[in-house]
């Protein structure tokens, strides 16, 4: 063994994933390292396998092969609700909110206490909660709609609302699926500052689109294909690639 | 307000309406045997109350809760039916001391499952008990593997068929299609005069609200908001860090023992148990009740569960063949045409009307008894 040359640990360290629905390979073999408070951001063409990663990493779907290490943990042997334990959250694509409950009570749920039955049952909403609940409502610009339903919330409002019960849950590894699709100009740039300020002291992986956003943002770009690597490095390096260019940013 | 551990002002005064409504006015206004009657219709508003919380907040749809208010009742029935049973009560029989219907049956002794219902500690352990971890059961073995929706619903029906063809088939042990009959004395006290009718429905009325109190404090609870993101985003519940299985056993479970306590009320109350309250048509019912009164509204299932019932005994009296039709066109025109049911109505036309009226109408925060879920909230 090296002593004293160990490299540093990853954060999150995929090894060789593969799914297959049905004989089809949505993810084939993949495999990727994120560091500690990296932004990492997945792109590709539709149908690449962007978002099945997520699910993967998640809980959401099982792998077939492969293995997926979060902080000495292996995430493929664990339930859902034990990965979002070991640190892991995940906004989905389309916004994931609860319409029936007001804004309030939307972030209360994903406050990290009381998971358990027993524990939702006894639950206080004390100074701590409402501490934290208005603190984060601060952040995604709702502070003022708390006790609003959240149904009434416009589409970019609720994308905030859900990155802000991840926000409540601390995370360790952020995982954002299109935060800013569908969203106007304005509420994109509101959204860019959103993500720098909440990316401090955490791991993200991001799946977008927007180009322009993506620059601002990544310290990593991954490129997939056909739920395989098709580049990886720098924005700067993958916009040069070749193959790149000729699968998706040539489009 | 929002913070409330136990009920907004207005749910309060909803508590306080009912409780007048069942302990003053109803005993002042009906005889007795109107008054057992509205007694025997409030064992499955414990049913409806449990339904609220288990299909209205919580999403789950079950079509087989006389399953749990036939465990509850047959569990009370088989206290009563072997007090009645006493030796010298049944001397008559070939072999005395044992129920009736199992002498008719050649049976010569009690059989093992039957002892322990000698005692009153054990029979009210058992009421809770064993709908409650049937359903406990049933509910593992269905979430847990992600089981949802409509095909929760017909595995709940199909017990339901389940258990009444085992309850019929197994004659000796059960009392078959006839049930447990001529139930007489709780611990020596007679359960069957006038004075006994109004005591029991007063034990009942206090039993139903203590459920009541313990629904408002699960829908006041996170766990209630919880059940409620859940019918909604499960997902968005399960990658909050919530086990969504446990959830949904944990709403299971108090609807079910709910119902069971319904149903001892019943075995008491009406002084037998059968079949005919544990198959598919009770189950389905019971859901109508919940429907009628508005599924979100707690008070709501009491309202509803009486109003079906009265229609039910005054229409099936003159057209006992077409009740049924009626209690299905009634289940339809609520669906489509008030969702939410009575609670819907009250809350939809009824209270801005009387607010308008007291020139003080508040604003609904979203979790008032009505407004949830409405299709327009007020604001």
């Amino acid at each position: 063994m090296l002593v004293g040359h160990q490299p540093k640990p990853f954060l999150l360290s995929v090894e060789g994933l593969t799914v297959s629905f049905d004989g089809f390979k949505a993810v084939n073999d993949l495999s990727f390292y994120v560091e500690e408070n990296e932004i990492r951001v997945i792109i590709g063409p539709n149908g690449a396998g962007k978002t099945t990663v997520l699910d993967l990493i998640c809980g959401k779907t099982k792998a077939t092969s492969g293995s997926i290490e979060f902080r000495g943990k292996d995430l493929t042997k664990l339930k859902e609700n034990q990965i979002v334990k070991a640190g892991v959250g995940r906004k989905f694509q389309t916004p994931s909110i609860y319409d029936d409950l007001t804004v309030f009570e939307n972030l209360e749920i994903s406050y990290p206490r009381g998971r358990t039955v027993f524990g939702a049952l006894t639950f206080t909403r004390d100074a701590a909660v409402r501490d934290r609940v208005h603190e984060v409502a601060e952040m995604i610009f709702l502070k003022d709609r708390l006790n609003m339903s959240a149904a009434l919330l416009s589409h970019g409002q609720k994308q905030w609302l859900e990155i802000g019960m991840l926000l409540i849950q601390d995370p360790d590894l952020l995982m954002l699926d299109e935060p800013v699709a569908g969203m106007s100009v304005s509420e994109r740039a509101k959204t860019a500052e959103l993500l720098n300020r909440i990316i401090k002291d955490r791991s993200v992986l991001v799946i977008e689109h927007d180009m322009k956003f993506v620059e601002d943002i990544a310290h990593k770009v991954t490129v997939l294909h056909q739920g395989q690597i098709l580049s990886e490095g720098t924005m700067e390096k993958v916009k040069n690639d070749p193959k790149v260019i000729e699968v998706y940013l040539g489009h | 307000m929002n913070d409330s551990r136990f009920a907004t002002r207005s749910e309060l005064i909803g508590i306080l309406v009912l409780a007048v409504f069942l302990v003053v006015i109803l005993p002042l206004c009906l005889d007795v045997f109107r008054l057992n009657l509205v007694a025997k219709y409030l064992t499955y508003a414990f049913v409806a109350l449990g339904l609220v919380i288990c299909w209205g907040y919580g999403g789950i749809l079950s079509l087989g809760q006389g399953v749990f208010f036939g465990l509850g009742g047959y569990c009370m029935a088989m206290f009563l039916k072997l007090e009645a049973s006493s030796v010298e009560n049944t001397k008559i029989q070939s072999t005395p001391g044992i129920p009736d219907f199992m002498d008719w049956n050649q049976i010569t002794a009690l059989p093992f499952f039957w002892k322990p219902f000698h005692s009153l500690t054990f029979t009210i352990l058992a009421v809770i008990l064993v709908p409650g971890i049937f359903a406990l059961i049933i509910g593992a073995a269905m979430f847990k593997r992600r089981v949802g929706g409509t095909y929760f619903a017909i595995i709940t029906q199909a017990v339901a068929a389940i258990l009444t063809i085992l309850i019929v088939g197994q004659q000796g042990y059960t009392g078959g299609i006839n049930g447990m009959t001529d139930l007489r004395t709780l611990k020596g006290w007679d359960i069957r005069p006038d004075h006994a009718k109004v005591v029991l429905y007063f034990f009942e009325v206090g039993l139903l609200f203590a459920c009541i109190c313990i629904a408002q404090l699960v829908r006041h609870s996170k766990l209630g908001r919880i059940l409620v993101a859940m019918r909604d985003q499960e997902d968005r519940v399960r990658f909050s860090g919530y086990s969504v299985a446990n959830f949904k056993i944990f709403a299971f479970c108090i609807a079910a023992i709910f119902a069971a306590i319904g149903g001892a009320m019943f075995a008491l109350n009406v002084g037998f148990m059968s079949p005919s309250f544990v198959g598919i048509v009770p189950s389905i019912e019971m859901v109508i009740y919940t429907a009628v009164g508005g599924r979100l509204s707690i008070l709501g299932a009491v309202y509803g569960t009486l109003l079906v019932n009265f229609a039910k005994t005054s229409l099936s009296e003159s057209f006992p063949e077409l009740w049924l039709f009626g209690l299905g066109g009634l289940f339809i025109a609520v669906v489509l045409a008030f969702p939410n049911g009575l609670a819907g109505i009250w809350g939809d036309y009824v209270q801005p009307r009387i607010g308008k009226l007291m020139g003080t109408r508040k604003p609904k925060a979203g979790w008032t008894d009505n407004s949830v879920a409405d299709g327009a909230p007020a604001e």
